[in-house]
């Protein structure tokens, strides 16, 4: 990037507050701008002022939510996303996040379509290499990509184009004011039209000092708000679309890993080396940290050569660890409850969550070419700039010679934040000296790869004459890796986090992301981890699935006790009228409350976080316990400002889906330091047989920000699931999955 | 090694390969064919859902030695030219796909669904066991009854 132009810009509006911003220009032949805030929002005045208003004490999570802290870790750099506009009439964005499938591509190219006036095939988003001068604003998680980008990227777009139109009004001699823009192209007031392309040499020429922009007015949206297809779903449809391994990167040629028997073992020899370097199609073998790798001239030869592989094995970091070993620890690490219930009438429960695989469809898989003083890799990745110094680091290389390149990924869940595919293969490569093209079969990805870890949960509410006086939740998990980028980004700005003490990254976040949507008197909620050597990650939610779901289950419990239905027992507990408004949505729309034949049930459930809140309310078929089926679901959601609410219909949708998989079926058993699931014929994720045929989705009229939405479907529907099982079969769940038998013969180790 | 011969999409073509190599890998890594995609390797998952012959079948567990002389179809022959196959083109009007990886599985499990019956029930549909993990079951459902409305 060359020297920044720098033109001032002024924006006011009630909503947004007063602030100023630059944009800068970059030094290309067409225009390509960046944008930077000089005053950024303080999120955390902003929210406080949402709090004050709340009944009951303010949770830290109602002052300061993760997606807060992301965002202020990420504004210094914000003025560094890239647009251009090129001589064919396109907008290129370069987006410093990974699509995995949630639909954040779309959702931006139709930001950059609004705020340009230019038809949304003309908006081309890609993904941006790891780039370090964005420090903590290449990070994919939290939901938090829409409500960090929004602003920054309406910014830089209503900034391209104001110099579209100055440089029109430069060519035709007219003030910029009496010009327009429609699709892709300044109009002046006689008729005359210049498209986007013929101007944007002009428009990145022309000095222009004075120059101001602001992005409309969200009252003047006409595509930001509506229903809008996928901008991939084309090359989705016909196979054209290019994962990491469909990539035909020279000489990278198919590698598979052997692994240990046991979490975390590593190689003590191999036995037969020449035996397997002589099978058909074998290129290379080599001994990495994590087994032994061997290359072939297709993934058939690789994994027939990997599994005929004979090696002697070091021990693991969990060997003699099973479920019940892990349970017993998680129960005896959950804190005690402060509160005895000695005076007044309580509820108490306890709750137990098992591991669950991520499973994303496509298996870990990166491709790295790595030589003497450069290396490459190409990979899924969420976390780039930290994998980047970690692959740096652990080829021995300068970090300025390694790019990483993030590929758009079959599926995520929280399972990309973790770069260990990457790693492993810059390891092979460096290694064997050759590019490679490294997949992890499946048997391996549910094994070896990473795992929301199991929790346990005690939670005890009292209440007395018709009101909850206290309510306290006590989670003991087994410890969540966070160290994926998030521990740089709260030291960064812990000063402005509402949590006092010494806290851990994990109990911070936890503290940033669970709280309790109902005014239950005085509210705790604690978490104690369990350190253990096991590949865990955040699993959509990251804590809220679990703990938020537990507490939907536990409020049903309590409305029982109290003699109030379950609906209007939330609706007189929860805090905010929008709240109420979700619920009451769901309840109308589900005819809650309808009669059911004998096995079959209603159940609610409803969630709060990220400045969105949803409810959701589903129909079970359990006649028979052992085999139930959710036939019907009704979701309300209320994001503050759907950018595209199709795509949202979809995050969802996938919200519940994995809620009907992990309540009912889909969970890892772990038996002497390996989980036994190594297939979805083992680890029941759901599929179409499981998913209920009439699903609605409703998503309330826009009234503010976009608050995050990526995660947000799934607690509500656990608890809604849970609790319409309980209603339908008298059994109450305590233990996650429902239905986890053992009911297949594991591979071998 | 035997040489195979047999069409991918109306093209001839010849492989040089084991008997027992799975056609996943002779179209992946040999033809560059990479619309079928590994998701597990053993007929579990599904992605790979091809046609052999007109017939859904999972060439991760298919040997390319039962493939000589016959006909391979896979996600990218299903679209004639730029006209696409009304499934492609009911799946585009559900939005269905999320992280995509999955769909061209789905798609061809689909057409062989509608292939056998032009009017599938929901509980032929509930038969497809090809795995979504992103959850897009219920706009599977609705793009598959929406295929066959056209068809």
């Amino acid at each position: 990037m060359g020297d920044p132009t720098a033109s001032s810009t002024e924006l006011t509006g009630g909503a947004v507050g007063r602030r100023r911003f630059l944009t800068f220009l970059v030094a290309a032949p067409t225009l390509t701008l960046a944008t930077t805030d000089l005053a950024p929002d303080s999120a955390a005045a902003a929210s406080v002022d949402v709090a004050a208003g709340l009944p009951g004490l303010p949770q830290p999570a109602d002052i300061m939510d993760l997606g807060d802290v992301l965002i202020l870790a990420g504004t210094p750099t914000a003025h560094l996303l890239v647009l251009e506009v090129t001589e064919d009439g396109e907008a290129h964005f370069e987006l410093p996040r990974a699509e995995v499938g949630q639909g954040i591509t779309t959702a931006v190219a139709m930001l950059v379509a609004e705020e340009l006036d230019l038809p949304l095939a003309k908006v081309r988003v890609r993904l941006a290499d790891a780039r370090p001068e964005l420090l903590m604003n290449q990070l994919t998680g939290g939901s938090n990509t829409i409500r960090s980008v929004y602003g920054p990227v309406r910014r830089a777009a209503a900034a391209a184009r104001a110099r579209l139109v100055a440089a029109a009004g430069a060519r035709w001699d007219l003030a910029p004011g009496l010009l327009a823009t429609r699709d892709g192209a300044v109009v002046a007031p006689d008729g005359r039209t210049a498209s986007y392309g013929s101007l944007t040499s002009l428009a990145a020429t022309l000095p222009l000092p004075g120059l101001t922009a602001k992005p409309k007015p969200e009252s003047e949206h006409t595509l930001v708000g509506t229903p809008t297809s996928r901008v991939d779903a084309r090359a989705m449809v016909t196979g054209a679309m290019r994962y990491t391994l469909d990539l035909d990167v020279a000489g990278a040629m198919p590698t598979m890993v052997r692994r240990p028997p046991t979490i975390n073992g590593t190689v003590r020899s191999v036995d037969n080396e020449a035996e397997v370097r002589a099978m058909p199609g074998v290129i290379d073998l080599a001994v990495v940290p994590t087994g032994v790798a061997v290359m072939a001239e297709t993934f058939g030869q690789a994994q027939d050569a990997k599994d005929a592989l004979d090696v002697t094995w070091n021990g693991g970091t969990v060997d003699s660890l099973s479920d019940a070993g892990i349970r017993k620890r998680l129960r005896a690490a959950a804190l005690p409850f402060a509160v005895p219930p000695l005076l007044t009438r309580y509820v108490d429960a306890e709750f137990d969550f098992a591991f669950v695989s991520h499973a994303p469809l496509e298996t870990n898989c990166a491709i790295a070419d790595v030589r003497e003083d450069r290396a490459e890799i190409w990979a899924g990745l969420k976390s780039p700039i930290v994998a980047r110094q970690t692959i740096a680091a652990a080829i021995g290389l300068p970090e300025g010679r390694v790019t990483v390149h993030v590929r758009q990924s079959g599926g995520s869940f929280g399972r990309r934040l973790f770069f260990d595919g990457a790693l492993e293969a810059a390891q092979i490569s460096k290694a064997m000296a050759r590019p490679v093209k490294l997949m992890w079969s499946r048997i391996d990805d549910m094994r070896h790869g990473r795992a929301r870890p199991a929790t346990h949960h005690k939670i005890r509410a009292t209440y007395a004459l018709g009101r909850v006086l206290t309510y306290e939740h006590r989670v003991a998990a087994v410890e969540t890796d966070l160290r994926h980028g998030l521990g740089e980004i709260l030291t960064a700005t812990a000063a402005g986090l509402p949590v006092a003490g010494n806290l851990s990254f994990a109990q911070t976040v936890f503290l940033t992301t669970v709280k309790v949507p109902y005014d239950f008197g005085v509210v705790t909620e604690l978490l104690n981890e369990v350190p253990l050597k096991m590949h865990t990650a955040s699993w959509r939610s990251v804590y809220s699935a679990n703990t938020r779901g537990a507490e939907e289950i536990l409020v049903d419990e309590l409305a029982k006790k109290m003699g109030r239905d379950p609906v209007a027992f939330r609706r007189a507990f929860l805090k905010t009228d929008r709240q109420r408004r979700v619920l009451d949505k769901v309840a109308a729309e589900g005819d809650w409350g309808r009669a059911m034949p004998a096995g079959f049930a209603q159940g609610v459930g409803f969630h709060d976080e990220y400045q969105s809140c949803t409810a959701c309310l589903v129909e079970i078929d359990a006649r028979d316990p052992g085999e139930p089926r959710v036939v019907r679901a009704v979701i309300a959601a209320d994001v503050g400002r759907p950018i595209n609410p199709r795509g949202l219909e979809a995050q969802l949708l996938g919200g519940l889906t994995d809620a009907i998989s992990t309540t009912l079926r889909a969970g890892l058993h772990i038996d002497r330091g390996l989980p036994l699931e190594g297939s979805y014929s083992q680890f029941h994720y759901a599929r179409q047989k499981d998913s209920p045929s009439d699903v609605r989705i409703f998503i309330m009229p826009a009234g503010g920000e976009p608050g995050g939405a990526g995660e947000l479907g799934v607690p509500a529907a656990v608890g809604a699931i849970a609790n319409a099982y309980a209603r339908a079969t008298g059994i109450r769940p305590r233990s996650f999955p429902i239905n986890f038998d053992v009911d297949f013969t594991p591979f071998p180790r | 090694m035997p040489a195979y011969t047999f069409a991918v999409n109306g093209r001839t073509v010849t492989v040089d390969a084991p008997a027992d190599m799975p056609l996943l890998w002779v179209l992946r890594d040999r033809l560059g064919v990479t619309g079928p995609k590994y998701g597990c390797g053993i007929d579990v998952c599904k992605a790979c859902t091809s046609h052999l012959d007109g017939e859904a079948i999972n060439p991760c567990v298919v040997a390319v030695s039962e493939v000589a002389g016959r006909e391979v179809t896979t996600i990218e022959g299903l679209a004639d030219g730029d006209a696409l196959h009304p499934v492609q083109e009911a799946w585009l009007e559900q939005d269905v796909a999320q992280c995509g990886y999955c769909q061209p599985g789905q798609i061809m499990a689909a057409v062989a669904l509608l292939r056998k019956t032009a009017n599938p029930t929901d509980a032929e549909i509930d038969a497809i066991q090809n795995v979504c993990r992103c959850g897009t079951y219920v706009r599977i459902r609705e793009a598959i009854k929406r295929a066959a409305a056209k068809m």
